[in-house]
């Protein structure tokens, strides 16, 4: 545990359990909507404005987070038009993006370890600067999607009777785009812009294998993303690890114990309901 | 002399450049039960779908309780009963939680539920006799008692109209039975319903007035008409494919 008095080893634990518990909070929307993947296009998104950042001596993640929000807002101007060609338009913006950041990362003095950080994270690099604009960003989002949630669930669930309810649709539309933004550009310095799909999905995917509400799948997701969050980076000071590969890796393990346990659970009651039921009446007519 | 609670002048509707609705004009007064019947692709669905403000118009124009639609705001009057539960992705949801989300047209997106929401929630929960599935997940409910959702989160809003798309299709007949009773009490209450419809069933002595459409057009407003041919025979199994209304958007869910 000595390890974790180290300022460094303090921030990473503190960022990771922020990006643990607000990850998740925003996934449980996109699982509902089906849009799984969209993290991963808007992180490729984001490594233009980790690109512009360096090459601008800004701060790469406020700039990718300004990018990235403009891309997540595009693909759901794309996405509210619903047309096929939008499939296209998500390609050219998610390729276009990840080739934008590798080149921009290339002009600018940065070497390809700084590229890796964002990549596939680092943890123990976060600076102070870095960590309060992960604890702000990562807070704001959280408060937003729990005084939200009847409203987001409903859109999710049904856009077009959202629709007709009168629900201000294309704003909550347009909020869920930015959070996942955010969450992608806060959760890039701790598991990198090629793992963050993960902290948003799996955790939500392991809940929902035992419970039987939104909100219960929510709570449960949270907890959950804390639990990956933490013992990822204690894993990782202790075995000298990846810390985001870690957190993942922890993350997708929980989902394999629980989906066990639960389909293990499933079965011994199919069997024991089986076993209560009377043998079949006779059949009444003899088919030939 | 109130306005009508639906008012269609002259409207046009089309997907792709191709026409669904052609010059469709139609009222619906406070209190009546307006059944809209007609063939798969007929344009029926298409038809509430553009009250609702779902598929825009080509041409003519929509009224809501007296105010053209597009300025039309007060959607907490209207209650809309989709044809199913839609994909809702892989989160499960409870009943209660589905039921729940009728109440936001009336509180708003910010405002968090207070006593008369869960009061109105319980209410629309009894009503459809869904009251011991409250806390069950939607997806582990027959198809019936999922209309009988959908239903309930209409009725928990507390409209004054009511819109169905095919609320008894491929429904149970203790289903149809609940939600009979459910149209009834909400009747007694005073609402106004537009439903659309493939048979009428247990709802047939419901309905004040049945709209026809086909081809387009509206071929017939008035009384229900019989039913005619096979169709009439006692024991008719009315089953046949339903098809798409539309091209499913990429992403819609």
């Amino acid at each position: 545990m000595e390890l974790f008095q180290y300022p460094f080893m303090q921030r990473a634990l503190i960022a990771a359990l922020v990006i643990g518990l607000a990850a998740p909070a925003l996934g449980i929307y996109l699982v509902q909507r089906r849009l799984t993947l969209i993290g991963d296009g808007i992180g490729h998104v984001a490594l233009t404005g980790v690109g512009a950042g360096l090459l601008l001596n800004r701060s790469p993640v406020l700039v990718a987070v300004v990018v990235a929000t403009l891309g997540a807002v595009a693909i759901e101007l794309v996405r509210a038009r619903g047309r096929t060609s939008g499939d296209l338009a998500l390609a050219l913006l998610f390729y276009g993006g990840i080739a934008g950041g590798v080149m921009l990362v290339g002009l600018s003095d940065a070497t390809s370890a700084n590229l890796n950080a964002y990549l596939f994270g680092s943890l123990t690099t976060i600076s102070p600067r870095d960590l309060t604009t992960i604890v702000v960003l990562g807070v704001a989002l959280l408060v937003t999607m729990l005084a939200l949630r009847p409203a987001l669930f409903a859109v999710c669930h049904d856009e077009e009777y959202a629709r007709v309810a009168g629900l201000p649709v294309r704003a909550l539309n347009l909020l869920l785009a930015v959070g996942t933004a955010i969450t992608v550009t806060i959760a890039m310095r701790a598991v990198g812009v090629l793992l963050i799909s993960a902290l948003m999905v799996v955790p939500v995917a392991t809940a929902q294998q035992v419970t039987r509400g939104f909100r219960t799948t929510m709570a449960a997701a949270m907890a959950l993303g804390l639990f990956a969050a933490g013992s990822g980076v204690w894993v990782a000071a202790n075995a000298d690890t990846a810390p985001g590969a870690s957190v993942v890796l922890l993350a997708i393990a929980s989902f394999l114990v629980v989906a066990l346990a639960a389909a293990g659970r499933r079965a011994l009651r199919r069997r024991r309901a089986e076993a209560a039921t009377p043998a079949p009446e006779p059949h009444e007519v003899v088919l030939g | 002399m109130n306005a009508p609670v639906v008012t269609v002048t002259h409207a046009a509707v089309g997907y792709d450049g191709r026409p669904v609705l052609r010059d469709v004009s139609l009222t619906v007064d406070a209190g009546e039960v307006v059944a809209v019947l007609g063939a798969n692709g007929s344009g029926k669905s298409t038809l509430i779908r553009a009250v609702l403000g779902l598929v825009p118009l080509h041409a003519g124009s929509v009224s809501l309780f007296g105010v053209p639609q597009r300025r039309f705001r007060r959607w907490h009057r209207v209650g809309y009963v989709p044809q199913r539960l839609g994909a809702g992705g892989g989160v499960p949801a409870t009943v209660r939680e589905v039921v729940a989300s009728g109440r936001l047209a009336r509180r708003g997106v910010l405002r968090p539920p207070g006593r008369a929401d869960r009061a109105a929630v319980d209410a629309a929960l009894a009503a459809v006799g869904l009251a011991d599935r409250a806390d069950d997940p939607v997806a582990t409910l027959s198809g019936g008692q999922q209309q009988r959702t959908l239903i309930a989160r209409a009725l928990a809003g507390e409209p004054e109209l009511l819109v169905l798309d095919e609320p008894t299709a491929g429904v149970d007949a203790a289903s149809q039975e609940a939600f009979a009773g459910a149209l009834r009490g909400f009747l007694d209450g005073g609402g106004t319903v537009l439903l659309v419809a493939h048979e009428l069933g247990p709802l047939r002595p419901l309905i004040s007035r049945a709209v026809v459409v086909h081809h387009g057009g509206i071929a017939h407003d008035g009384p229900v008409p019989e039913p005619a041919g096979h169709h009439a025979e006692p024991d008719h199994d009315h089953v046949h494919p339903h098809g798409p209304d539309e091209p499913a958007g990429l992403w819609s869910s």
